[in-house]
């Protein structure tokens, strides 16, 4: 693997503008990536699905290589419908385009740079690959008082001419005092097998608020990645909704930093999952000063051969007094080979704190069932309507009214068979 | 003041903080063939023991310490210790207790164990462990006549060989972890029971544990059988002498309930936790599993956990059999500089079984306490289901509470539940008790002893009581 990556890199950079400093830190990470290879199962943190081997058996000859000097041809028809928003076209691996039409273009300032270091501590392997191989590092800063009139949305998606590829993402935000981003991660229908690893960075200044859908809906081959880290000032708010449901293996991982009191941060969470698909969310908030909140719900829904992990983890600091920390994490098993695994963890230092955390896993209530039989409908119909109910609980937890109808339209009410 | 005065002081802080005068046997210090073959040899094991412990060693020199838990500790030296040492006088074993060396019996008055008495009075059958020999057991005539086996392990080895032939290493097997396959290559005594077909246990069993000897690490290994239809409950309380150096105990616990059969094995668990500053108390690094084999068997764990430097130990249940039952209750209690890594396994194979686990935590002073659990539901083990509740609770903000528990269901038709809280005693239950004229330690103990109630409760009669206090004097001083 290592050879690979190796020569990877140097086609890379032959065909890059990077300058020596840049190129000397990328290789640094590629050092380090190398050194420690894919995260694997006796890393705590991946015990439940390991990387290393899922790469292995879907993707036998991952290549490290893209040309970015190449311009990619944007395929329209996959953008949403009946939502202004803006935009952001990531397409094999490039970012194609930045599209804040919407918006006043004084209040938000666009910035690449490409030799960025990494500001916080991390024992992640994929961020070293990350940093060695993205192409440019866009910072984007929505200044002060502002808040964007749409929604952001980026889309992630590859076509036909890259295959078993690794893609790596990397954006920054800084969200100045008192303005207010709504943020979608929309993956379009890719059918191509490719390791896709994203990883943003978020600085919500004082007073800020910050959503954060990420919608994985439509059935493809990838192997997503995707990394969260979330530094909060005072009084700021972080919502971020997850629908894991669309690739083959998909874990999201969000790292969030209570810094500023009366900061809180909110993630929902749901997994419909079916045929051998893998999904994961891993959360970490860390209450770090007092009168901070933080509130979990994920629910799954696991069909034949599937499998979603929970891992969430509330570190609460000795200073932080009067924190509010909750965490549910429900399942429903469909089939013989579903498989539910959750690692709900606090670990806390203060005394004056509420935290607690819950979770179930089970079948679908027989009796349920036969209430709703009862009343004429037919087993098919009352199964659906169970699920839909269950799952619904979290997309109501949506604040944005216009992209909780959007999330209700892209689900459907009439999926799960 | 000279420095044996300074230490008489000190002893004085300790309750149980004295040692007897035994002229000791031990084996050379250090940990290799030689040493195993002499414990073997003094024992006079037969050659499928040697064989057994030769084969966990061999195996041990593969393994490395694990390092994943909570605590940290620093690094111990296996070839700095002593792994055999036994009371002199043990050279010809004591037909009665009148034989015993007078001192030993001097070190359980001191301990408020007068033998027996506390066994004609309580009905107890004693079988108590000084240092690491089994040196008198009492009631063994009502016991014998049930058909029931209650010895020492080493007379178990001698007398029925083929009983723990057939289950010794079952359930922890000599492939197991660092700790458990240590064990298995150098324990040297602990208790043995066998419980025949179809007999309720008429008494409590119960073993005292007590560490002597300085250096010596306790190497326990207990193993019980209940065949088919029958029902023991055990009980396991310690206390030890004060110590400087930390002191390690790695004893190895097997259950194995056949059809139809009940265990419930109880501990309360009050070794030296160190002085307040963190230095010295034991290292309690026990492995303990139970295996439900038959059909519709159980076992029940219960613990009450306030000493100790470091506990790191996770009582479990395989649940092997259909419809057996598995349940953990366990209140463990930090203060001061203590550690604690706790919790259950359930790991769930047959088909309706049940488990629950109840866990309560208390941290106080600068300690530091995780509950660690994992809930294994197998793909075969239809309709299952398993509930846990762990609660913890915080006295000040120089102390953690953690909880850990890793959940799998891999089967469908089954169900879990788990539900944690963390939280502190509130202002109002306090000003509420003191109103009525507690004082504020009064205060405390009467709203721990609530929260520990639903564990308490499970706790035979006997324990239930000492529990209680041993609640109460563990939280001494934390409280303003």
């Amino acid at each position: 693997m290592s050879e690979q990556l190796q020569s990877d890199f140097d086609k890379i950079v032959k065909n890059s503008k990077f300058s020596n400093k840049e190129i000397q830190l990328k290789k640094d990470f590629l050092n380090k990536f190398i050194e420690s290879g894919f995260p694997n199962r006796k890393q705590e943190d991946w015990k439940f699905l390991d990387i290393s081997q899922i790469i292995k058996k879907n993707i036998s000859d991952l290549s490290y290589f893209i040309d970015y000097s190449q311009s990619n041809k944007i395929d329209l028809s996959t953008f949403v419908d009946g939502l202004e928003h803006n935009k952001i076209i990531f397409l094999n691996g490039r970012i194609e385009k930045i599209d804040f039409n919407h918006e006043d273009q004084n209040k938000i300032e666009i910035s690449d740079e490409t030799k960025k270091d990494i500001s916080f501590d991390y024992e992640n392997s994929l961020i070293d690959l990350n940093s060695a191989f993205t192409d440019k590092v866009f910072k984007i800063l929505v200044k002060k008082n502002y808040s964007l009139k749409k929604p952001l949305i980026i889309y992630h998606s590859t076509n036909d001419s890259i295959k078993s590829t690794n893609i790596n993402l990397r954006l920054d935000f800084e969200l100045g005092e008192n303005s207010c981003l709504k943020l979608i991660d929309y993956f379009a229908n890719n059918i191509t097998k490719n390791f896709i690893n994203i990883f943003y960075n978020f600085d919500l200044k004082k007073d800020s608020i910050l959503k954060n859908y990420k919608i994985d809906k439509f059935r493809n081959d990838n192997l997503t990645y995707s990394f969260n880290n979330i530094e909060q000032g005072n009084n700021s708010v972080s919502e971020t909704f997850i629908l894991s449901a669309g690739s083959d293996y998909l874990k999201n991982e969000i790292n969030c930093n209570l810094n500023g009191e009366y900061s809180s941060a909110f993630i929902n969470g749901v997994f419909s999952l079916k045929e051998n698909q893998q999904h994961e969310i891993r959360t970490t908030i860390n209450h770090l000063v007092e009168n901070t909140k933080s509130y979990q719900l994920i629910k799954s829904v696991l069909g034949k051969n599937s499998k979603s992990a929970y891992q969430g983890r509330i570190f609460v600091n000795s200073k932080a007094q009067k924190t509010d920390g909750y965490q549910l994490s429900k399942a429903i098993l469909l089939d013989e080979t579903s498989e539910f695994n959750a690692k709900p963890e606090l670990e806390i230092y203060a005394d004056d704190v509420k935290c607690s955390h819950g979770s179930a896993s089970g079948s679908l209530d027989e009796n349920s069932i036969f209430y709703l039989m009862s009343r004429g409908l037919n087993y098919q119909q009352s199964k659906e309507l169970l699920i839909n109910g269950f799952l619904l609980d979290v997309v109501e937890k949506i604040t944005d009214l216009e992209i909780k109808n959007l999330i209700k339209n892209i689900i459907g009410l009439n999926e799960y068979k | 003041m000279d420095t044996r005065e300074k230490d008489i002081e000190k002893l004085k802080d300790y309750k149980y903080g004295f040692t007897t005068d035994i002229e000791n046997i031990k084996a050379p210090k250090g940990l290799n063939e030689d040493v195993i073959k002499f414990i073997s040899n003094i024992k006079k094991e037969p050659q499928w023991m040697l064989d057994f412990r030769l084969k966990a060693y061999e195996r041990l020199k593969l393994l490395k310490e694990p390092n994943w838990q909570k605590p940290k500790y620093p690094k111990i030296d296996y070839q700095d210790l002593y792994y055999y040492s036994a009371p002199k006088s043990m050279k010809d074993k004591p037909k009665s207790l009148d034989e015993l060396d007078p001192k030993l019996l001097e070190t359980y008055k001191k301990l408020g164990i007068p033998l027996q008495e506390q066994a004609r009075l309580n009905g107890i059958a004693v079988d108590a462990v000084f240092d690491s020999v089994s040196v008198a057991t009492t009631f063994k005539g009502e016991l014998t006549k049930h058909g029931i086996i209650f010895c020492s392990m080493s007379e178990a080895i001698q007398n029925h060989p083929d009983l723990v032939k057939k289950y010794l290493g079952t359930v922890i097997p000599v492939t197991d972890h660092f700790f458990a396959t240590l064990n298995s290559a150098v324990f040297t005594d602990g208790s043995f029971v066998y419980i025949p077909e179809g007999v309720k246990c008429p008494m409590e069993l119960s073993t005292y544990f007590r560490i002597n000897a300085s250096e010596t690490g306790q190497f326990e290994r207990t193993l019980i059988i209940a065949d088919k239809g029958s029902y023991v409950s055990y009980l396991e309380g310690c206390t030890a002498p004060m110590r400087d150096e930390n002191q390690l105990h790695a004893a190895n616990v097997e259950l194995i309930a056949l059809d139809d059969a009940e265990i419930k094995y109880s501990t309360v668990q009050n070794w030296y936790p160190g002085d307040e500053n963190g230095k010295g108390g034991i290292y309690n690094f026990v492995t303990k599993r139970g295996l439900c084999k038959g059909n519709n068997s159980k076992i029940s764990w219960t613990q009450v956990e306030t000493g100790s430097a470091i506990t790191w130990k996770y009582p479990s249940c395989i649940l092997k059999g259909d419809n057996s039952i598995g349940e953990f209750y366990s209140i463990a209690i930090t203060n001061n500089h203590q550690k604690a890594d706790t919790g259950t396994k359930m790991i769930h194979l047959g088909k309706n079984t049940k488990s629950k686990i109840i866990s309560k935590g208390i941290s106080a002073g600068y300690s530091d306490m995780t509950y660690r659990g994992l809930v294994d539901i197998n793909s075969k083990a239809k309709n299952s289901s398993n509930y846990t509740q762990c609660d913890s609770l915080l006295m000040g903000n120089k102390c953690g509470a953690h909880t850990v528990p890793y959940i799998k269901n891999k089967n469908f038709d089954s169900n879990i539940a788990h539900e944690a809280t963390t939280s502190k005693i509130s202002e109002e239950q306090l000003h509420y008790c003191q109103q009525r004229g507690l004082n504020p330690e009064e205060a405390v103990g009467l709203i721990v002893n609530g929260f520990c109630k639903e564990v308490l409760q499970q706790l035979p009669m006997e324990f239930a009581v000492e529990a209680q206090k041993l609640v109460g004097i563990s939280l001494e001083g934390s409280v303003g």
